[in-house]
């Protein structure tokens, strides 16, 4: 325990201390980082507490990002409506595929989950005459919140706006994890038999808290198309999905803590990487490999075990 | 009358690919519940090892044994040196592991033979087209219809006619009373494992005259086999074959009505067949 709070008051200065310290590269990267915290938090909700191991949660995060792409390059370049738009269409994205992926659960819901969000990523890429294909949507200005004076073209300003919705994220989640309903996922996820012997609709459950994960990612698709000022079909790819994943096992599920710790260590490494070689997918590749080799126990596994190890 | 039947002639061509491909990912599913995306990189890497051996013999048939050959190896290697490695019940550690595989399998295809597209031309026999009944059919679709038909039957044999098969179907249904029956499970798996990836290098080089080679196919080709396993039902021979019939005929008829739509229709007898069969035509209830 006080390890965990000794890390977050870490973790939390140096957030906010960061852009004092950095370029605009290194605030970029940390600005990514967040944001796939964001979307890491949001699956361990699932995958870590509900037991769902969805592999599809770039349907929710590409369509966010796709919805604001349109509204603002066809419609209205109102941050706020363009964000009411993003987040309602992953929330009923996410009720329409929970329906459907519910259906089963563990491995055959990992698979179900990821040919799901191939169809939004076939929509993306086929679907021209909207979303041009493979080119994108380019041209997306930083946001502009209306009531705040000042703008979000920094590097540093816009990073202040993703974590302030990080923060939100990790509140909102840790609220939720610790309510009678996450209590009961975590339940479900042990023994869903005897949740339901008990007289917990699990179905219910699990299905709430598959909308709220893909709301969430929702909200990390609209903070990275915003940071990107693009959007292709890349951002409905098999990789959105399959990163935080691996940043929740590396970092430890069930956690929330875990998957930004995770995030933060995979979001810059392949950035980095990414300077050094045009390769970096096979570096990201070995990554893969590796952890599940050796860290599948997670950091804060490995760190809780040290603390409880006697002497 | 006759488009339907030229297209039916390509529809079944399609599901001989389907099932040659989703064949290992199928079995090794049932079987181990090991969500091996890295099979599609056998397909994938087995079409270009299959089109780098034609280039340099000119032999067609040498280009489908050294792409199994080295495909069998390569699925032998994944499952000795990393899915050994986990317990049953680490599912998803194991699925991301193969992604990891995956994704430096097709960065090291495009560091090798570059972004451009292959169409690399099938055996000199199955070249050109026949006349059959006053239709024209390619000859090559049709050699893949037989050559599919063929696997088909030899795996239906295998599975369900030998003792082999008997204990891959044993152990699909119960690994551990299996094993306790002294059943070397560890063996069979591997065995399978191996088995699986070679037939999807066969059927990387077989699909490669008609699907062209790409970077991003292996992407496609899991997708693919991820579908047809869904439709068809998880871990029966039947599954598999009804799974990549109706996956390549559905295919195949909305690209010629809808070729807009293209791959976005693959998807509509997913959500059909999750809604009203979620274990797939074939599949039982777990």
């Amino acid at each position: 325990m006080r390890t965990r709070i000794g890390l977050l008051v870490v973790l939390g200065l140096g957030l906010i201390l960061a852009p004092s310290f950095l370029g605009p590269w290194q605030t970029g990267i940390l600005t990514r980082a967040l944001i796939f915290a964001i979307l890491a938090m949001s699956l361990d909700l699932l995958m870590g507490y509900a037991g769902l191991p969805s592999l599809g949660q770039s349907a929710y995060f590409g369509t966010s990002a796709y919805v604001v792409g349109l509204m603002t390059t066809r419609a209205t370049a109102s941050f706020w409506l363009n964000f009411g738009a993003g987040l309602t269409s992953a929330a009923l994205l996410a009720a329409l595929f929970g329906l459907l992926a519910l259906r089963a659960r563990a491995v055959t819901f990992l698979m179900i989950t990821l040919a799901l969000a191939q169809v939004v990523w076939a929509l993306a890429s086929s679907g021209r005459a909207v979303t041009r294909g493979a080119d994108g949507l380019p041209g997306i200005g930083r946001p502009d919140l209306g009531f705040l004076p000042w703008s979000f073209d920094s590097a540093a300003s816009f990073y202040y706006l993703v974590l302030a919705f990080f923060i939100i994220t990790a509140v909102v989640l840790h609220r939720i994890v610790r309510s009678p309903f996450g209590l009961a996922l975590t339940g479900i996820r042990d023994n869903e038999v005897r949740m339901r012997a008990l007289g917990y609709n699990t179905w219910l459950h699990l299905y709430i808290a598959f909308i709220i994960a893909g709301t969430f990612a929702g909200l990390a698709g609209i903070m990275d198309v915003y940071f990107n000022s693009i959007v292709t079909p890349a951002s409905a790819g098999v990789m959105v999905s399959a990163d935080p994943m691996l940043m929740i096992i590396l970092g430890g599920p069930a956690s929330l803590l875990g998957p930004v710790l995770g995030a933060f260590l995979i979001v810059p490494l392949s950035e980095v990487v990414s300077v050094f070689t045009e390769h970096w997918l096979i570096v990201m590749g070995l990554i893969y490999i590796l952890v599940m080799l050796f860290a599948r126990q997670g950091l804060l596994g490995v760190l809780r075990r040290k603390a409880e190890a006697p002497g | 009358m006759e488009h339907w039947i030229i297209q039916s002639a390509n529809a079944l061509s399609f599901a001989s690919i389907l099932f040659l491909l989703a064949a290992g990912f199928s079995i090794t599913f049932g079987m181990m519940r090991v969500l091996n995306m890295a099979h599609a990189s056998f397909f994938f890497l087995g079409a270009y090892i299959g089109m780098e051996t034609l280039k340099r013999s000119h032999n067609f048939l040498l280009a489908l044994v050294v792409a199994s050959l080295f495909m069998g190896l390569a699925g032998l290697a994944t499952y000795r040196f990393f899915l050994r490695r986990f317990s049953r019940e680490e599912e998803f550690p194991q699925a991301l592991l193969t992604i990891g595989v995956l994704l430096v399998a097709s960065e090291v295809v495009r560091w090798t033979w570059g972004g451009r597209v292959y169409l690399p031309s099938g055996p000199t026999f199955a070249t050109g087209s026949i006349a059959l009944g006053g239709l024209i059919f390619p000859k090559y679709r049709l050699f893949l219809i037989a050559v599919g038909a063929a696997v088909s039957v030899v795996l239906w044999v295998l599975l369900t006619k030998t003792r082999l098969g008997a204990l891959v179907r044993a152990t699909a249904d119960d690994a551990e009373m299996s094993q306790g029956l002294g059943v070397n499970t560890r063996y069979l798996f591997m065995g399978v494992f191996g088995l699986g990836a070679m037939l999807a290098g066969f059927g990387g080089v077989l699909a490669a005259p008609v699907l062209g080679l790409y970077s991003g196919l292996d992407w496609e080709a899991l997708l693919l086999a991820v579908v047809v396993v869904i439709v068809g039902g998880v871990g029966s021979f039947y599954g598999l074959l009804v799974g990549s019939l109706a996956v390549a005929f559905v295919d195949t008829f909305t690209r010629w009505f809808m070729p807009e739509l293209a791959w976005f229709t693959i998807f509509l007898p997913v959500a059909l067949i999750l809604a009203f069969r979620p274990h797939g035509l074939m599949g039982k209830p777990q």
